[in-house]
């Protein structure tokens, strides 16, 4: 590997975070090594200057604590009134964020930046309300003392003997562009202390004598300093890098830090972070799920996630992998993510154990061969081996509700018990064998038994029946007999062997179950995926994906659920379709808001109101956030496992694309119609204003002469003239006649008004419309016998008709002839108009039907080219068809179909009262 | 009729129509009075003592509906109703509130004094059958003393329903009858909503009286609005 040139994604992941901070605002921390050092002071001072520059500097919270040095520093500085928060008959006073961001100055102070908010307040912390406001491009000031660090807060425990509980992640420390330290030597330090300088609560006073003592202050003094100058020499690294200073060109290391669940997660998570951080690699936290850890009590488990969250605050990443061998998954990762550095605990297997168990630690070291392994020392034995007792700093404020709240599991009492019957049934058929077959068999019916038990039962009851059988089988077999004394040495070898068999095969037994029940597990989830990602596929609309999402969440997570979207302005509403079942009806608006503006996640169990009831989940695709998903759970463990974690991840991915996919055919489908409609509207305008033109030209021109020649005109040229008028006007208003019809039905306004008509009356009526026109032309109608019945709308099959036989009137010679064909069977009627004349353009059947299509654009005596699509539009309307073709023996063929019900109407015969069918009706 | 000039009474808000049915009815003799607005047209209708009313449907100040409905409170002198295309339902309210005639716009002047001529004809009592009884137009010969209908000389048998259906439009020939009137006439108010009943009986009659039914000489129908008996030539 080259190791000269710069890595391009390291540059461009710089370029990308100096670019967010050109947009976000500066963050500079005034650090101290503890409290009196003067921070507030100093920040006080900086903020004066500021002040004096004329720059809109605000402060929005200052504790003075009543020192009126600092106090005098105020005056002359806007100060944001702080907010009342009124909690349990207590008002407590806190930062006003909103205040501060609707305020929006270029720079606000904030002190205290570990202070740990109350409840009702947006953010649990401090620093996520600085985090939004330089999010929101504010620079901020803020104070902090090197105790609230929270990857130093081991150290600090340890040398003070106080563990602090307020704590800020390094990466807020780490991301601040400017730290300043504000420092005192000790023994001035402890003279303001006793001068009644540095504000100490009351009650905090006598643990605070123990914590000011002066090796107290001496180390933290030290550590205050070291952390400032690893700044300083990272930002030094920095610089070299973007000035491409090679020598110093670091190897990409990646850190591995390997979790258990024990005591001693959280420090190794700790240590991880300060290692990665000094060598500035990137590092992951791994937790490997084998078997017998899946056996695990859940507050232990609990114990784990809650480790995992924490590193995942100070910046890991975070993996859990399922195996069954621990050495083996760890080897496996760490050469699939280039890992160089190895971070774990040391063996807790000691002495013989060790040397016959092996350990993870020696098989790394055997079969590791790049990586470099940093063994971290366990904690004295005995002090809290159990992780479930143990409270990180960080979730001690917000537990996770839920969590370490599933019932104790049951002893598995029936296990036992039948532990105990099949123990017994060995035993009755060992007795039974006793004296016919060796012992050695005798032996075998007991291995039985606990191999039933061990696949029926597992671990507990399956080791128990070990024992049992090891005690029956020496109380009744081995000499003497009604006695747990063993006669010849030889039979100790027996039981022992016996023992250890019995043993091993329980606890191979139950690895194999609950290996078992991890594949199980896991093909149920990819179940659980593969079903809502089908249906999703198949999910045509919004309305659809959110039905299914909801329902699948709800099977998978059982919560009730919801998904917001924004309207247009971006604001979230509540959902206008209808809720099914497994809805949620009290989804809190205005986290979802901030879900939507922010993209991350909030509600219960997160760091971003937590005192809201539901979970707010961001349903984004890529940059685009499209909605927020609402949950409600009945139990955060269903949620918040780390697997389950991962699968409503790729829930909320799913459902993100399944309505990006939508949106899209929706918006190709709306950009078509809006297409055709614009190509209709052109060609529209085209064909009205050729058309409509033509015969007005004549009328204006027939009219002006008619105005203004009156005198000069003879009198049959003013008839001509007045003629001409006539008929042009009679032509536009058939044409206005059609555009508007055409209007009316692509405006889907109208409505059918299907009645029962005789078929002769609706050709009666178009006959004698169009009587005067088809004066010379000789027109045969057939209609079937008697009085055939249509179900259909008379008055707009009749325009059908018309169109159809204006449309043969004008493109046949005058006086050929035309037929008006109607036959008419079960469930359908079929009409044909068939005129003599030249027939269509072969290949252009089907083209005649399209709007503004003429069979000869140049005719003079054309229509505007809508006749036969009103035609179309109206049959379609009816549910039928229309088709054209030409006749064999020439000349043009429009037939069309309508469906029609089965039943036809019935008649009261007026002489016997009785119904009569359509067949008999015609029969006079 | 009367010697004296008839009077008609326009209610239309468009000048250039008033314009056109001023010139052509003046044109025939008839003395023309306008009213722009509906209010206004029910005072000419009172004051003019007109033998017409043309009324269009369309006016700005009230429905035509109300018009007819106003005017049919004291007076039964014809209303011929004026109304755009496609608007089928307004002109069956129209008719049933009492209006004679409908003309759909855009219209000839022919076809508006035959309208009138009808219209006329009713008002000034029951045409032919006043005299002996005998109802004649073209082939069709009905006495309707004797109930006995003739088709060029031959006798012609109907069945009571088919008969009270023609009498029905011989007592109102030349004029429109709306669905739901010749309906509730001779099926009784109950049937109102069988119209295919009307459809079918008006079919049998064409077979009936009709030389071909699908192009009929007496028995007319308005498409979407009802049925008429040709009369004469007009």
């Amino acid at each position: 590997m080259d190791n000269d040139r710069p890595d391009p994604d390291q540059l461009l992941a710089r370029v990308e975070r100096n670019q967010m901070r050109a947009r976000r605002g500066r963050l500079k921390i005034f650090f101290g090594a503890s409290a009196g050092v003067g921070k507030t002071y100093a920040m006080l001072l900086a903020a004066k200057e500021k002040r004096a520059e004329h720059i809109d500097i605000v402060v929005g919270l200052v504790e003075t604590h009543g020192r009126k040095d600092t106090a005098a520093l105020l005056e002359g500085l806007e100060v944001l009134p702080p907010v009342q928060i009124d909690y349990r008959c207590t008002s407590l006073y806190e930062f006003d964020l909103d205040a501060a961001l609707k305020r929006k100055p270029s720079i606000i102070l904030v002190d205290e930046l570990a202070h740990t908010n109350a409840q009702g307040c947006r953010h649990p912390k401090r620093w996520q309300d600085i985090e939004e406001l330089l999010e929101a491009g504010i620079d901020v000031y803020t104070a902090l003392n090197v105790q609230h660090l929270e990857s130093l807060n081991d150290d600090v425990s340890q040398i003070s003997g106080i563990r602090v509980w307020e704590t800020v992640p390094d990466t807020v420390f780490e991301g601040a562009d400017e730290v300043e330290l504000v420092d005192l030597p000790p023994d001035e330090l402890l003279n303001r202390l006793k001068d009644g300088k540095v504000y100490l609560p009351q009650q905090a006073k006598e643990a605070a004598q123990h914590f000011f003592r002066k090796g107290n202050l001496i180390a933290l003094r030290e550590l205050a300093l070291r952390q400032t100058a690893s700044r300083v020499d990272a930002q030094m690294l920095d610089y070299r890098e973007d000035h491409c200073i090679r020598e110093v060109w670091h190897v990409n290391e990646r850190i591995l830090v390997c979790i258990g669940a024990n005591a001693l997660a959280e420090r190794l998570v700790r240590a991880g972070k300060r290692f990665a951080t000094s060598l500035r690699a990137a590092w992951i936290v791994v937790y490997v799920e084998t078997p017998e850890l899946q056996r695990l009590s859940a507050q232990q488990r609990d114990g784990v996630l809650r480790i995992l969250r924490l590193a995942e605050q100070l910046g890991a990443e975070t993996v859990t992998l399922n195996a069954p061998q621990m050495s083996e998954a760890i080897i496996k990762f760490s050469n699939e993510r280039n890992v160089t550095k190895i971070v774990m605990g040391k063996p807790t297997r000691r002495g013989w154990k060790r040397l016959v168990l092996g350990s993870v630690v020696d098989v790394l070291i055997s079969d590791a061969h790049n990586i470099s392994l940093y063994l971290l020392g366990s904690p004295k034995p005995g002090q809290g081996d159990d992780i479930s007792k143990q409270e990180t700093a960080l979730y001690r404020k917000n537990p996770l509700p839920g969590l370490g709240k599933r019932p104790a599991q049951k002893a598995n009492s029936k296990g036992y018990v039948w532990a105990v019957i099949v123990t017994v049934a060995s035993t009755a058929l060992a007795y039974l064998m006793f004296g016919r077959f060796e012992l050695a068999n005798l032996v075998m019916v007991f291995l039985l038994g606990v191999v039933f038990t061990a696949t029926r039962f597992g671990r507990g009851p399956s080791i128990f029946a070990s024992f049992l059988g090891v005690a029956i089988f020496d109380l009744l077999f081995v000499p003497p007999y009604y006695s747990f004394t063993v006669g010849d040495s030889q039979y100790l070898v027996t039981l022992l062997a016996m023992l250890t068999v019995a043993m091993l095969i329980s606890s191979l037994m139950a690895n194999v179950r609950s290996q078992a029940k991890v594949a199980g597990h896991r093909e149920r989830r990819a179940t659980v995926l593969y079903a809502m990602s089908k249906e999703l596929t198949a999910s045509q609309s919004e309305d659809e994906i959110v039905r299914t999402a909801v329902h699948h969440v709800h099977a998978e997570f059982g919560s009730r659920n919801v998904i917001l979207f924004p309207d247009a302005n971006g604001r979230v509403v509540y959902p206008v379709s209808p809720a099914i079942a497994e809805s949620l009806h009290t989804a809190d608006l205005s986290v979802a808001q901030w879900v939507m503006d922010h993209n991350e996640i909030a509600g219960q169990g997160t760091h971003t109101l937590p005192g809201a009831e539901a979970i707010y989940l961001p349903l984004s695709d890529k940059a685009t956030m499209l909605g927020v998903l609402v949950l409600l759970p009945v139990n955060l463990r269903r949620v918040f496992l780390p697997e389950q974690q991962k699968l409503l991840e790729t829930f909320l991915g799913q459902i993100a694309q399944a309505i990006i996919r939508v949106r899209l055919t929706e918006q190709a489908r709306k950009t078509q119609v809006a297409m055709e409609a614009e190509r209709l509207r052109n060609s529209l305008l085209s064909s009205i204003s050729h058309d409509l033109r033509t015969p007005l030209a004549t009328i204006v021109g027939s009219a002006s002469t008619l105005v203004e020649e009156d005198n000069a005109l003879k009198p049959e040229d003013k008839r001509e003239l007045n003629r001409a008028i006539y008929e042009e006007a009679q032509r536009m208003s058939s044409l206005v006649n059609n555009i508007l019809e055409m209007a009316r039905l692509d405006a889907g306004a109208v409505e059918l008004n299907k009645q029962w008509y005789p078929l002769d009356e609706i050709i009666g009526i178009v006959l004698t419309r169009l009587q005067k026109r088809l004066a010379d032309r000789q027109v045969s109608v057939k209609l079937p016998p008697g009085i055939a019945m249509v179900f259909v709308d008379a008055v707009m099959i009749e325009q059908v008709l018309v169109n159809l036989l204006e449309n043969a009137l004008r493109y046949t010679p005058d006086g050929s002839p035309l037929d008006i064909m109607a036959t008419s069977a079960a469930g359908t009627v079929d009409i044909a108009v068939a005129d003599q004349g030249f027939g269509l353009p072969p290949g252009d059947e089907n083209k005649v039907f399209e709007k503004f299509y003429r069979v000869r654009k140049e005719a003079a005596q054309s229509g505007v080219g809508l006749g036969l699509a009103i035609c179309k539009a109206i049959i379609e309307a009816h549910g039928g068809s229309i088709r054209a073709s030409n006749r064999p023996s020439g000349g043009a063929l429009f037939l069309f179909s309508i469906p029609q019900p089965d039943t036809p109407p019935t008649l009261v015969r007026e002489d016997q009262g009785r119904l009569i069918d359509q067949n008999t009706i015609g029969q006079p | 009729m009367t010697c004296t000039n008839p009077v008609v009474v326009v209610i239309e808000d468009d000048p250039a129509i008033r314009l056109f049915l001023r010139t052509g009815l003046a044109a025939h003799h008839f003395k023309v009075f306008e009213a722009e607005r509906g209010q206004q047209g029910i005072i000419e209708a009172g004051v003019r003592k007109p033998d017409l009313i043309i009324l269009d449907l369309g006016l700005p100040d009230m429905e035509g509906v109300e018009v007819i409905k106003s005017i049919r409170a004291w007076s039964a002198l014809p209303i011929i109703i004026l109304s755009a295309r496609s608007a089928e339902q307004h002109k069956i309210d129209a008719l049933d509130a009492g209006a004679d005639d409908y003309l759909t716009k855009p219209f000839g002047l022919g076809e508006l004094l035959a309208r009138i001529r009808v219209a006329q004809r009713h008002s000034a009592c029951s045409p032919a059958q006043a005299e002996n009884g005998l109802f004649v137009t073209g082939a069709l010969q009905v006495d309707l003393l004797k109930r006995q209908v003739f088709v060029a000389g031959n006798e012609v048998h109907l069945t009571p329903i088919q008969y009270r259906l023609l009498s029905l439009l011989i007592k109102n020939a030349g004029k429109v009858l709306t669905h739901q009137y010749l309906l509730k006439e001779v099926w009784g108010p109950s049937y109102k909503d069988n119209s295919h009943y009307l459809r079918i009986y008006m079919s049998q009659l064409r077979q009936k009286l009709e030389t071909d039914p699908t192009r009929p000489e007496y028995l007319l129908t308005d498409s979407g609005v009802g049925y008429r008996l040709k009369v004469g030539s007009g």
